[in-house]
């Protein structure tokens, strides 16, 4: 059973599609990433399925409801975490918990064991305001007060962007346990790394949808041979390479150029290419491609279909 | 002391008992790509608001394109560039309106802004768009003209904080094809970023803990001091130990 079913939405802001054709399905159950930068679309979607906004055309199910028609039943079924800070800011951590919980007529200790982990950590900070926590505990809030119904999809907006990685990775296995739980999720981040912690994901770009598929299907996918390049003063050798004829594509990828050929060869064959530019402490190697290089290679796919138009 | 951009010595900022900056000291060179990461609360945002000279230290000194940052924080302004990715340029302004805004502010004469404004609108490739409101450019393309306008001026040292952020991965890298640009031009580059990629290609990069800098090297010092290959694993050890979390 498909706990989110996306058919052909389209959302239009003053003639720019936001939102442009999109589809898919997540599982019940399933971790399912949106991945993108800003502007692809995704919190558009997000507030299309938690009856936010209207679509203006092409239809769209939460666990079985219609999200125009049955916008009441889905909100009781969901939980929203937006990604700007939404709690009140006057309120105390604990106010605002017993605010989200009476809203939705149930207490803090109905389904503590679903928010324990987390509300523990904001437990010594109980009676602060909301708005004078730190970052990575709004964070945390905000997780507690939109879990507090025991939802059976959770929507979690950009959770982790600005936020630093140690943080960001105890928010992973946050949604790890959660998951546990067999609630849905459905989370969206700007960030392709986390897109490999997720069990499917939808590389959004421009209002489309470019790929949908389990991280490792599309990684897999990548169509060429990927080569990691480096050298000393690697910045004047990506120059050179990436106007090099028989270079496909080529771009910096940390101490790393990762880069593909015209014509599929041999590593041979780059390191004879590299070798044109005389770099010092050339070393090349064979690498599986990461999100971020299949990313890469889609956006380029999608400008080609663009100009063919 | 001629080629130092920053020289920066136990700067130090209190509020009440809490020390946000806590004695840090480093230098930074002209022309040198500097990366200044911390986890979330370190201080990062206090310690560049000091050197921007925007805000007093407690203690410590600093200088900044050779200007104190005490009794000097008029010429340091006027000798740098800052471009965030929360705020950089006017929506309701067109492209060439801001340009000429910032000039202006800059103190960069009407014939420099003139001819600079028409070879920066072409370098981009956004004649098309000049005299559009910046409003309605895609976010990548506001980053990297709000980057342009933050050397605009030709200022000694750009701060760029979080300048990628949301930013596609091919404009990201875009983004990186002018902050090396400029840095070959001689500007120094003070650049944050949560990107641990973005961190590889920094000459040196200091990494701060509350309110410390933990670690300074080039990046692949740092790796093998680590003994690792990613300098996310080095982030995460250096910040794991945290004991503040803040924005």
């Amino acid at each position: 059973m498909f706990s989110i079913t996306v058919k052909n939405i389209i959302k239009t802001y003053n003639g720019v599609k936001a939102v442009d054709d999109v589809s898919f399905d997540v599982k019940k159950g399933e971790l399912f990433g949106l991945i993108g930068p800003d502007g692809a679309g995704k919190t558009s979607l997000f507030r299309i399925l938690t009856t936010l906004l209207l679509a203006d055309s092409g239809t769209a199910e939460v666990e079985g409801h219609d999200v125009v028609k049955e916008y009441q039943t889905i909100r009781n079924k969901v939980g929203y975490m937006p990604g700007k800070f939404s709690l009140y800011q006057d309120l105390t951590v604990d106010e605002n918990l017993k605010f989200f919980a009476a809203i939705f007529e149930t207490s803090i200790e109905e389904n503590y064991d679903l928010i324990k982990d987390i509300y523990e950590q904001i437990k010594p900070f109980s009676k602060r305001r909301a708005g004078k926590l730190s970052g990575g505990m709004k964070q945390k809030l905000a997780l507690c007060c939109a879990l507090i119904h025991k939802p059976e999809v959770l929507f979690l907006d950009e959770p982790t962007t600005g936020v630093d990685v140690v943080s960001r990775k105890e928010f992973w296995d946050m949604l790890a346990k959660l998951k546990e739980q067999n609630i849905t999720i459905l989370v969206s981040t700007p960030y392709m790394d986390e897109a490999r912690l997720c069990d499917r994901i939808a590389l959004m770009q421009n209002g489309k949808i470019m790929s949908v598929d389990q991280p490792e299907n599309i990684v897999n996918s990548f169509p060429k041979l990927l080569f990691a390049v480096k050298s000393k003063n690697i910045y004047p050798l990506l120059e050179a390479l990436r106007t090099d004829k028989d270079v496909e594509s080529c771009y910096a990828f940390g101490e790393y150029l990762h880069l593909t050929l015209n014509e599929d060869g041999k590593l041979q064959a780059v390191i004879d290419i590299a070798s044109r530019y005389h770099p010092e402490d050339l070393e090349i190697l064979e690498i599986t491609p990461t999100i971020e290089d299949s990313f890469i290679r889609l956006m380029h796919e999608q400008k080609e279909v663009n100009h063919g138009k | 002391m001629e080629n130092k951009a920053i020289i920066c010595r136990d700067l130090t900022k209190q509020f009440g008992d809490f020390k946000a900056v806590d004695s840090i000291s480093f230098d930074v060179d002209q022309g040198e790509i500097f990366g200044f990461l911390g986890a979330n609360g370190a201080g990062k945002t206090t310690a560049m608001r000091i050197l921007c000279g925007l805000s007093y230290p407690t203690s410590g000194t600093a200088l900044v394109a050779g200007f104190n940052v005490y009794k000097q924080q008029e010429q340091i302004k006027k000798n740098i560039g800052y471009m965030s990715q929360k705020f950089s340029l006017y929506d309701n302004l067109t492209i060439l309106e801001n340009i000429e805004f910032y000039g202006g502010v800059y103190g960069v004469s009407r014939k420099d802004i003139k001819t600079r404004s028409t070879e920066l609108v072409s370098t981009l490739g956004l004649e098309n768009e000049a005299k559009k409101l910046v409003g309605s450019l895609p976010l990548g393309w506001k980053q990297k003209l709000a980057f342009s306008v933050a050397v605009f001026h030709r200022p000694k040292i750009v701060f760029l904080d979080e300048p990628t952020g949301g930013v596609d991965p091919i404009t990201r890298r875009q983004f990186w094809d002018m902050i090396y640009q400029a840095a070959a031009d001689g500007i120094t580059v003070f650049v944050t970023t949560h990107y641990m990629d973005e961190a590889e290609y920094c000459n040196r990069i200091s990494v701060m803990v509350d309110g410390r800098v933990e670690a300074m090297d080039t990046p692949s010092n740092l790796k093998k001091k680590f003994n690792t290959h990613s300098m996310d694993d080095v982030f995460y050890e250096l910040a794991r130990g945290a004991k503040r979390s803040g924005d």
